[in-house]
């Protein structure tokens, strides 16, 4: 009977691709919005990940992720280094400062100071220089979405295309002179201002002057070393946080989870997709069962059992839904491929697929007990009635 | 149209003695609940034998219909009970009695009741996937069936590629196909033209009459009473006579 089951789905060509398309819409935009989601979430952490040298991070005890600076005194490196189990310990800086571009524009950036010995924590990927050469005088190394966006400089022909900037080019950071000596990428975060990279020194330097200017102190653990075991010493030690590179990054996630509107946009989204797809798929699907309840009803008098059209139900349920998935998915990853270079996020690990496999599953028990209900209460005696 | 004159089906004509197919006793069925109430059925006797071509006639809402369902078993009496080949549906459970069906009994509706998807062959063919017969069996076993109700060349045509007629002869290959022992029909000719429905009725009386299987039928198109070997004849929920020929009747 599996046979007349899938027969009678298929036959109904309208009907049939108007289950599959709905299921494979809903399928796609929950895909599509989870990834999306991802994506965003991997962005808020995009610095961590772009300083993976390091095996832990520590910082104030009241930071809550990683854009949320708190300052700390310059002796808690030297109290890090005490730590039994740490191979290196190094100062990183992060701060937002004004700087002054060259046509007398003033524009925020992230400021990253790197140690001066080790230049430990450097940019991801060099376009053009190299990191070493931060070593040189005045010198700072500028992202390049940056310097080709909000440092850029108008061209001198009116209404032409602006002019990055580029090696060689100077700006003021609060007043302190800074040539610029290499251009980098790195991830994209949340924070949209441009990122330049210098010394630990010299971008205290830019900075204001105050007691506490430490922002974090990046750690490797000695080969053989618990991470995670070290970074509850080194909070115990220092009376500091100490979290893994992945417990950083969990914090981030958190932080914005809790705080932020996007993962309830994103959550309606999804349920949006789910909902959309529920009342389409399981609709059109309880609507076939309902044009078929004659057949199934002779079927039944006939001498089907409940049990088999249970079975054919499913069955019919079955081949819809992976149908839909599967071009679902396959949308929302040819999707991923499509904007893989622009701006928006996507990430698609395989944990998505689950998810929407999950819910496309229970769409589709869904329309399928609505249809069983009918169809198991069906009165074979229907078969007579013209 | 031709039919092959060796009957094809299992019918052994020399060893006939009328057996009972179906006994009713005292079957009384009403529709709805309280002021709504319709008595379809007041205390219905009546026996069908093998062998036989048993018709049920009366004016429209007289209960036939009604009647039929509970000796197929697909309606349960309110009162009394059927005993179909000595067995009796008040001591069977909902799925003994749809077993049972699928095993004893053929379906012919008015409207034939094929699946539009499925082909003449593949819908000839269920009956014997409803039993678990296995795909390519039953196709092949409903093709000979199809060649015997004079459908051998239209195997794979869909129902709405068929006339009315054909599409009737493919719900009497299916009605058949398992070789069932009762088989109930309710109007089958009434959708057809008077020609067709001569043709239909023959084929039933030649193709599916049997002795060890009865046929019942349900019609108030005088024009086919002759084809009746009794006729029983309903009025208000009641059986009011039933005429061993024809002939008795049109005295
Ligand atoms: N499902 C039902 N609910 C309520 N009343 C019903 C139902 N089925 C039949 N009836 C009523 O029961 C009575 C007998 O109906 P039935 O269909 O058995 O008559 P019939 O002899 O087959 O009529 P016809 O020749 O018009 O087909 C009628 O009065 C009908 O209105
Ligand atoms: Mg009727």
């Amino acid at each position: 009977m599996r046979f007349v089951a899938i027969k009678m789905l298929v036959g109904d060509r309208a009907k049939y691709l108007g289950i599959v398309m709905g299921l494979a819409f809903a399928s796609f935009l929950i895909t599509e919005q989870l990834a999306i989601f991802t994506g965003l979430m991997t962005r808020t952490f995009g610095f961590i990940t772009d300083t993976a040298i390091a095996d832990i991070w520590v910082m104030d005890p009241k930071v809550q992720f990683v854009d949320d600076i708190k300052p700390m005194q310059d002796m808690q490196l030297y109290r890090t280094r005490g730590v039994d189990g740490v191979e290196w310990a190094v100062p990183l800086y992060k701060g937002l400062l004004k700087a002054k571009l060259e046509n007398g524009n003033y524009q925020t950036v992230i400021v990253i100071g790197l140690d001066d010995a080790t230049l430990i924590g450097s940019p991801p990927v060099m376009l053009k220089g190299q990191a070493a050469d931060l070593r040189r005088s005045e010198a700072v190394i500028v992202d390049t979405v940056g310097a080709a966006g909000k440092l850029s400089k108008p061209s001198p022909v009116p209404g032409q295309k602006r002019i990055p900037l580029a090696i060689g080019d100077t700006l003021e950071i609060n007043d302190n002179r800074a040539s610029v000596a290499g251009i980098c990428k790195v991830s994209r975060t949340f924070q949209s201002q441009p990122v330049i990279y210098t010394t630990y020194s010299r971008a205290t330097t830019f900075a204001p002057k105050e007691r506490k200017l430490l922002s974090f102190v990046l750690v490797k653990a000695k080969p053989g070393e618990d991470v995670k075991a070290l970074a509850s010493r080194i909070k115990a030690v220092t009376g500091l946080a100490a979290y893994t590179r992945d417990e950083f990054k969990e914090l981030t996630i958190r932080y914005y989870m809790k705080y932020t509107g996007i993962p309830i946009n994103f959550g309606m989204a999804v349920l949006l997709g789910f909902i959309v797809g529920t009342a389409i798929a399981g609709q059109t699907f309880y609507s076939f069962t309902l044009e078929n309840l004659r057949h199934f009803g002779t079927l039944k008098a006939m001498g089907t059992t409940n049990k088999t059209l249970l079975g054919m139900i499913v069955l019919q349920a079955l081949m819809v839904g992976s149908i839909g998935y599967g071009i679902g998915v396959g949308a929302a990853t040819a999707f991923g491929k499509l904007v893989k270079d622009t701006e928006l996020a996507f990430r698609l690990p395989w944990q998505l697929l689950v998810i929407t496999a999950v819910a496309i599953s229970l769409i589709c028990v869904f329309a399928a007990l609505l249809s069983i209900r009918k169809v198991m209460k069906l009165e074979p005696a229907i078969v007579f009635k013209t | 149209m031709t039919i092959q004159k060796d009957n094809p089906f299992p019918c052994d004509e020399e060893t006939s003695t009328k057996a009972v197919a179906v006994h009713c006793k005292g079957i009384t069925k009403a529709y709805g609940s309280g002021s709504e109430v319709v008595n379809a059925l007041n205390g219905i006797n009546l026996e069908v034998r093998t062998g036989e071509l048993t018709m049920l006639v009366g004016p429209s809402g007289c209960g036939k219909t009604t009647l039929i369902s509970i000796m197929a078993g697909i309606l349960d009496q309110d009162e009394g009970d059927c005993v179909l080949f000595g067995k009796s549906f008040k001591s069977m459970s909902d799925l003994e009695k749809t077993r049972y069906r699928g095993a004893q009994v053929g379906f012919v509706f008015q409207s034939f009741n094929l699946i539009p998807t499925l082909t003449a062959a593949e819908n000839v063919a269920v009956p014997l996937l409803i039993r678990k017969i296995d795909r390519k069996t039953a196709v092949e076993k409903a093709g000979e069936t199809l060649k015997n109700v004079g459908l051998g060349d239209r195997l794979n045509a869909l129902p709405a590629q068929l006339s009315g007629g054909q599409q009737q002869r493919v719900a009497i290959a299916r009605a058949l196909v398992h070789d069932p022992r009762l088989i109930v029909c309710d109007e089958p000719t009434s959708a057809l033209d008077h020609e067709t429905g001569f043709r239909i009725m023959e084929l039933l009386q030649y193709a599916a009459l049997c002795a060890d299987r009865a046929l019942v039928i349900v019609t108030h198109d005088p024009r086919i009473f002759d084809f009746a070997d009794r006729i029983a004849k309903m009025d208000d929920g009641r059986i009011v006579e039933v005429f061993d020929s024809p002939e008795d009747m049109k005295e």
